[in-house]
């Protein structure tokens, strides 16, 4: 009977369907934008985004609370801090060669993967940062349910 | 020129949502606006004419400074992207206030938001 | 060629938000303001700048999902009452000195087309040789300025922060509570 209450929340059987192999798609173009980021135009920003948005997607076809399911809103805070503190750390590390901020990792070959030191690994930091953040956002502005207090005016 | 002069007028139509509109709601739009049209008017002062992109591509490697000769001005483009990112930040927290005063005061009208007590 | 289409998009654009801004229904006026995004961002990848384009795409529509969010909440959306004209008119001088000003300061700058490019011509030059990344854009956002990041994950991180804890009052069966004499933020569930 529940399972029955299950099927026939959110849309239809084609949209749910179409997201359901959709969404993997969306969050590794997500990555692929943010890894190679030093090669070609998107950056840790928006892969971030982007990877949030499949998120996004998947909450607004099925129920609510399975985002929430798959992505608890306390890994998101987690995940959020770990962005932001690895972004910091890899700025002293730098440290270790001279200065602050300095690329400290060897380079390798132009136009490769790894030719390019740190900013491959502040992609990486931003990208956790923004899809975190972003996902928080989400889910305090559309989630959560609000309580309307019952008075009216404050003495 | 004109270019730059429809970029002001851009700007102009957010300060006036921003100034003469009661809704918050709307006034949440002309800074949106506004900040549309800051970020378009840095771009717009870093482009050169018939210029590529500033991305070096594999058959471009040899020659350096023939690509800087041709290339749009990068440095703009980084504060941009700065300043994009910023900018959703800060339309989150005004949007998460307005919810919080509407639950409180039951009105999107500025001029009945007008205690400052709570 | 590249001219002309930028003065289209940008009439556009300014058709748009005038649409945006005099529209009586709110979510028109939101979605209009979306269309100008959209608008803003083809002109981005009119004037060579990809990596802007792709990331104002992206944060627009989310932009747009949070702006919804902040409409559909409202319960009344009559705003009557007459209008104090005052402080209007005030603030439409200053309006106006404003846009003479900007009209004098506009008439100083440089041709469109022929940036004076300073600081960047090291930037073009060495940015393969110095950091091995072939995006020189990139390159100055994380290596060369890498210190202004930082300052805007700070930024990213407090107002996210600060949007979730506004936000934070939720309760799993709706109370009737009176509203508290002293307000904290620790006040929850």
């Amino acid at each position: 009977m529940s399972k029955e209450k299950k099927k026939n929340e959110g849309m239809t059987l084609i949209t749910k369907t179409i997201t359901n192999s959709l969404v993997s798609v969306i969050a590794m173009f997500g990555a692929y934008i943010a890894l190679y980021g030093h090669l070609t135009p998107g950056g840790g920003f928006a892969g971030g985004v982007i990877i949030a948005c499949s998120f996004i997607l998947l909450t607004l076809t099925h129920s609510k609370n399975i985002s929430l399911k798959i992505f608890p809103d306390l890994a998101a805070s987690l995940l959020d801090n770990i962005g932001a503190l690895g972004f910091a750390v890899i700025g002293l590390l730098g440290f270790t060669a001279g200065a602050f901020f300095y690329n400290f990792i060897a380079k390798d070959e132009p136009f490769g993967l790894l030719s390019s030191g740190t900013i491959l690994f502040s992609n990486i930091a931003i990208m956790l940062k923004v899809m975190a953040g972003v996902f928080a956002v989400f889910v305090g502005l559309s989630i959560w349910s609000r309580i309307v207090s019952d008075t009216d005016k404050e003495e | 020129m004109l270019v730059y002069y429809l970029c002001l007028v851009f700007f102009m139509i957010g300060i006036y949502c921003l100034i003469a509109k009661k809704n918050i709601v709307r006034k949440i739009i002309g800074l949106v606006i506004i900040e549309y049209a800051t970020n378009l008017f840095f771009i717009l002062v870093g482009y050169r004419h018939n210029g590529i992109a500033p991305i070096i591509l594999p058959n471009m490697k040899g020659d350096i400074s023939g690509f800087a000769a041709k290339a749009v001005d990068p440095l703009p483009q980084a504060l941009v992207l700065t300043s994009i990112v910023i900018g959703f930040g800060t339309l989150c927290l005004m949007v998460a206030l307005a919810i919080r005063l509407n639950e409180k005061y039951r009105t999107f009208d500025t001029t009945e938001i007008n205690r400052l007590k709570g | 060629m590249v001219e002309i289409l930028l003065i289209v998009f940008l009439v556009f654009a300014i058709i748009g938000s005038l649409i945006a801004v005099e529209t009586k229904n709110l979510l028109s006026a939101v979605i209009s303001a979306g269309v100008v995004g959209f608008g803003t961002s083809v002109m981005f990848l009119y004037m060579g700048a990809p990596d802007i384009a792709i990331t104002q795409v992206v944060v627009e529509v989310l932009a747009l999902i949070v702006l919804i969010r902040g409409t559909i909440a409202i319960d009344n959306i009559s705003i009557g009452g007459p209008r104090d004209t005052l402080p209007l008119f005030v603030a439409l001088v200053f309006f106006g000195a404003f846009v003479i000003l900007g009209i004098f300061a506009l008439s100083d700058m440089t041709q469109f087309g022929k940036p004076m490019m300073r600081v960047s011509e090291y930037y073009l030059n060495n940015a393969l040789a110095e950091t091995g990344a072939s995006n020189v854009v990139m390159s100055i956002v994380l290596d060369y300025r890498g210190y202004d990041t930082l300052g805007e994950a700070t930024v990213l991180f407090t107002s996210i922060l600060s949007a979730f804890v506004i936000l934070r009052r939720h309760g799993k069966k709706a109370v009737s509570e009176k509203d508290l004499e002293h307000v904290g933020i620790l006040e929850n569930e």
